[in-house]
């Protein structure tokens, strides 16, 4: 599929290399000469330079050939622009980044009509909804979303004292009675697709499906439980911090905003009148002490400086806070907090690749493939796999424990209409279901594949 | 350095090389000749050792940078014509190995510079052999790796740049090795269209595909001692127009292809290229038409000879060295200038000749105006100070090898004149083949010393990867690991 991406800063880059690595035939716009000469040479992907609003750039790349026009400069008014330029010239889809909160509150709507986009990504807006669906279920270190929100995947990290660890997994299904499946391990480097004699141990992570109303009961039986943040700090009063209180918020928490520029507390003060706004450092420990810190449910560090969240956030969970959570936006920044002992961190640029190659999956699937969507999980060790199911006699209707699939992959989930399913040996498979699939070696093109 | 990956590489080339020996190979059957069991056993050896390097030498990570992809070049390019240079030695027709080096590197170079007497003493196959190195070196070997394994490397951009000759080069769509592939489709169909040409006007099917080789690469190995001389005014018209054509840059064809005629026709190199061509030919024309019966033989031999030293071809249709002297020294000009980049030719590139007048005329302009602010412009794009940099040092170095490789033959024990020397060293560094003098299209080079020929050879892989590749691989500074 020909992708062309309009403005190369961190998300541009992530975006372009993600798509690039699936295969993707890809060209890259960007005003700055060096940052094209920088791409090229690292990535198999073209490159234009020039001001993607310019009919005569746009031309050039072949924009009447594109199916996804992505715009994701600095600028939501030359986002907007040139993918209406964009699709006046030709391009079958585009995507414009809409970062401002004004446009996204009141007149999205109408401007996407307008401009005849097909999806407006709001980077800010995304990590918020990442970070509120972990403050949630504070438990979890990350919870991935598949099919529309429908089927859920929680990744856990075992503690020493886990109840889990020493166990094989089909020791933990007789002992337990809720419905869970546990979908893939990471040791280590390593992961793991479990079978049934599978030992989990302590400092494993593991990704965890279970049915949605049993959950909260699981957790509990498996000492794994806390409760959902009430009492949330955020320290850096940025978009992200904006719409993860509006979140927040609404849903009865209460939160707490530092910020250290006056003027940004001012108006972060007026447009959310339910959060309490203090103005002041949030890298000065007493600041964070004197504020309540030891008394806070959750801490998110949302600056725009990685190295700072990253500290801060070190110095939170000293403070015995339950769970911390901070933006890391490079991802070696992200893999050092981790050896550092913060298990969650979140990143916006990933969050919009994710997004953004979810998208153009679809589109391809619209073009012939098979796969509905394909989510990487644990660090890009494995992948989870959306498949429509068609009538197919080798799968359909044979109970699953009577499947020979291929080793390394899973059946995580089965979606029947919008209900999911936590599949058991005896479950079958329907026609016009979409089963999920886990698989850590191979990439499967085709449901059939998996079979062996 | 990613060390495992450069000998990957390397080998991934020379099992390349094991297969297109089967080409020679089935030419030799063909005629009866024993010659085949020469190529089947250098076939064998290539593929042994290729298979040592890929299986010993799988490497851990596949990231290279740009020094991978310089190295990755100038020791395939290397080994490549060692391997070469086997079926002439084996088979004994070039017995002496530097001969038979000297030789190959000047059939991969697209040189045409040859130490034979008598060509017309080879057996068919290594005739076709020798032929086929132009073929295959014009668009490049890596290229032709890269066009048919498996994606290596997202940044085999660096591979693809390190042998495509040119300032700037671009990938014609996203992935590089798409663009490989579409590259080496152009040559081929361009190749076919050759054959079929000289196939109408009467050339045998075998002659037919030696000089196409040679005008595809731009090369200039023929089968007969007198060159092209002996064929039809038509075949050597036929040839004429191939050799500009092979020298125009690629992704001109690439952009009719899609049609973008615009485009092309807004390409400034093209039309500085025609034009340095067509004002040549017209004071060559003038010059020595004295010397034949009529017009249009002159204009047909001016012609000729014009395309083929421009695009650093080097067949000939008659023995210029004895054209006058103003005739000599226009070719002796267009040796240096050379073909468009992104071509299969050789030389300084017409895009350099022209962004080095660009920037001579704008630092002329800043000495009277210090305060003027000026831009070079190529293509109707501005030019970035780098760029310009890099074609100014890359003249500066040019000058030095050429100057470096000159002085070096003047200590050869044969002592032949300046004259001599000069075009020799010229048109090996420029990948042409006959010089003036004692190295004329009617000689060979075969009386210069072995030491002389090896520094022949280098020069002629210094001109082909446009030096950088060549010098990085001896440089200390490379294999250290700081």
């Amino acid at each position: 599929m020909n992708i062309i991406i309009a403005g190369c800063g961190k998300i541009g880059t992530t975006v372009l290399s993600t798509l690039a690595s699936e295969g993707h035939d890809v060209l890259a716009i960007d005003s700055d000469q060096s940052v094209i000469s920088e791409i090229t040479n690292i990535y198999d992907v073209m490159a234009v330079c020039g001001s993607c609003t310019d009919c005569e750039t746009l031309e050039e790349a072949e924009i009447a050939k594109a199916e996804l026009f992505v715009a994701v400069t600095g600028s939501d008014e030359i986002n907007m622009l040139s993918c209406f330029i964009a699709k006046k010239m030709g391009a079958k889809h585009t995507i414009a980044r809409i970062r401002n909160p004004e446009y996204n509150d009141r007149s999205l709507g109408f401007l996407r009509q307008q401009l005849d986009l097909s999806m407006s990504i709001n980077p800010d807006r995304l990590t918020a909804l990442e970070l509120f669906d972990v403050l949630k279920l504070p438990s979890a270190l990350k919870i991935e979303t598949f099919s529309r929100r429908d089927f859920e995947m929680i990744e856990l990290r075992l503690k020493p004292d886990s109840a889990l660890s020493g166990k094989s997994l089909s020791e933990l299904r007789s002992k337990y009675k809720a419905k869970f499946l546990i979908c893939v391990v990471q040791r280590g480097e390593d992961v793991f697709i479990p079978d049934g004699s599978f030992v989990l141990k302590e400092g494993d992570k593991i990704g965890l499906t279970a049915d949605r109303f049993e959950i909260q009961k699981l957790l509990r039986s498996l000492n794994l439980l806390q409760k959902q943040a009430k009492n949330v700090m955020i320290m850096g009063g940025s978009k992200i911090a904006y719409y993860l209180a509006k979140m927040l918020v609404s849903a009865g928490s209460s939160v707490k905003i530092i910020e250290q520029s006056r003027e940004r507390c001012e108006h972060l003060a007026e447009i959310l009148p339910k959060v309490d706004i203090i103005n002041g450092d949030g890298a000065q420990q007493e600041l964070l002490l004197e504020e309540g810190l030891h008394n806070m449910d959750a801490f998110v560090a949302l600056t725009g400086i990685d190295e700072e969240n990253v500290l801060v956030s070190i110095f939170a969970a000293s403070q015995n806070v339950p769970k911390v959570i901070s933006k890391a936006n490079r991802p070696e920044m992200a893999s050092l907090a981790v050896k550092l002992g913060l298990e969650s961190t979140v990143s916006p640029k990933e969050a919009t690749a994710d997004i953004l190659s979810q998208y153009a999956r679809a589109l391809q699937n619209s073009l012939g493939s098979n796969i509905e969507t394909l989510y990487t999980l644990m660090d890009g060790g494995a992948e989870a796999l959306e498949f429509n199911v068609k009538n197919d006699f080798r799968l359909t209707n044979i109970p699953l424990k009577n499947l020979q699939l291929k080793p390394n992959t899973l059946i995580a989930g089965i979606i029947r209409g919008r209900r999911p399913i936590i599949p058991g040996g005896d479950d079958v498979i329907l026609t016009g279901d979409k089963v999920i699939v886990i698989a850590a070696d191979s990439r499967y093109q085709d449901l059939s594949d998996i079979i062996k | 350095m990613n060390r495992r990956m450069v000998i990957y590489m390397v080998g991934q080339m020379i099992k390349i090389e094991a297969l297109l020996f089967a080409l020679p190979a089935a030419v030799s059957a063909l005629y009866g000749e024993k010659c085949l069991w020469t190529f089947l056993l250098c076939a064998g050896i290539a593929l042994v050792v290729g298979f040592a390097f890929t299986l010993l030498f799988k490497p851990w990570n596949k990231i290279i940078f740009a020094k991978e992809g310089f190295i990755i070049v100038a020791l395939s390019w290397v080994l490549m014509s060692v391997v070469g240079a086997l079926p002439f030695v084996i088979s004994g027709e070039i017995p002496s190995f530097v001969d038979a080096f000297f030789e190959t590197v000047s059939g991969f170079t697209t040189t045409g510079a040859s130490i034979l007497n008598d060509v017309e003493a080879l057996s068919r196959g290594i005739a076709f052999w020798r032929s086929f190195t132009h073929w295959v070196g014009g668009m490049g070997v890596l290229v032709f790796v890269m066009a048919i394994i498996p994606t290596v490397s997202d940044r085999s951009i660096h591979i693809l740049r390190a042998e495509m000759p040119g300032p700037i080069i671009g990938k014609l769509v996203p992935r590089a090795k798409k663009t490989a592939k579409i590259l080496y489709l152009i040559y081929i169909a361009l190749t076919v269209a050759e054959i079929l040409f000289l196939l109408c006007g009467g050339m045998p099917l075998y002659d037919s595909l030696i000089h196409t080789f040679g005008t595809a690469g731009t090369g200039g190995f023929g089968i007969k001692a007198n060159s092209i001389a002996g064929y039809t005014p038509y075949l050597q018209w036929v040839i004429t127009i191939f050799m500009v054509v092979f020298g125009l840059n690629f992704n001109l064809f690439y952009l009719a292809l899609i049609r973008h005629f615009r485009n092309v026709f807004k390409s400034g190199e093209m039309w500085c290229y025609l034009g340095i061509i067509l004002t040549s030919i017209g004071i060559v024309t003038a010059n020595i038409y004295s010397m034949y019966s009529g017009f249009s033989e002159a204009l047909r031999h001016s012609s000729f000879q014009v395309a083929s030293i421009i695009t650093t071809t080097g067949f000939s249709t008659c023995d210029f060295n004895a054209w006058p002297e103003l005739s000599k020294a226009i070719l002796f000009l267009l040796m240096f200038i050379g073909a468009c980049a992104g071509s299969t030719g050789g030389g300084l590139k017409v895009s350099r000749v022209i962004i080095l007048a660009k920037t001579i005329k704008r630092d002329l302009h800043r000495m009277l105006h210090p305060r003027s602010v000026g831009t070079v412009r190529f293509e109707g794009k501005r030019l970035d100070e780098s760029t310009i940099n890099s074609v100014t040092s890359y003249f500066a170095i040019y000058v030095a090898l050429y100057t470096l490789a000159f002085i070096f033959l003047c200590f050869d024990p044969i002592k032949y004149g300046i004259e001599t020397n000069a075009t020799a060293t010229a048109a090996c560094f420029n990948n042409i083949g006959p010089g003036l003098g004692f190295v004329g299209p009617a000689s060979s080079y075969s009386n210069y010393s072995d030491l002389s020929k090896i520094v022949l050879s280098v020069a002629m892989l210094l001109g082909r990867l446009e030096i950088y590749p060549i010098v990085f691989l001896v440089s200390p500074s490379t294999w250290t690991k700081r």
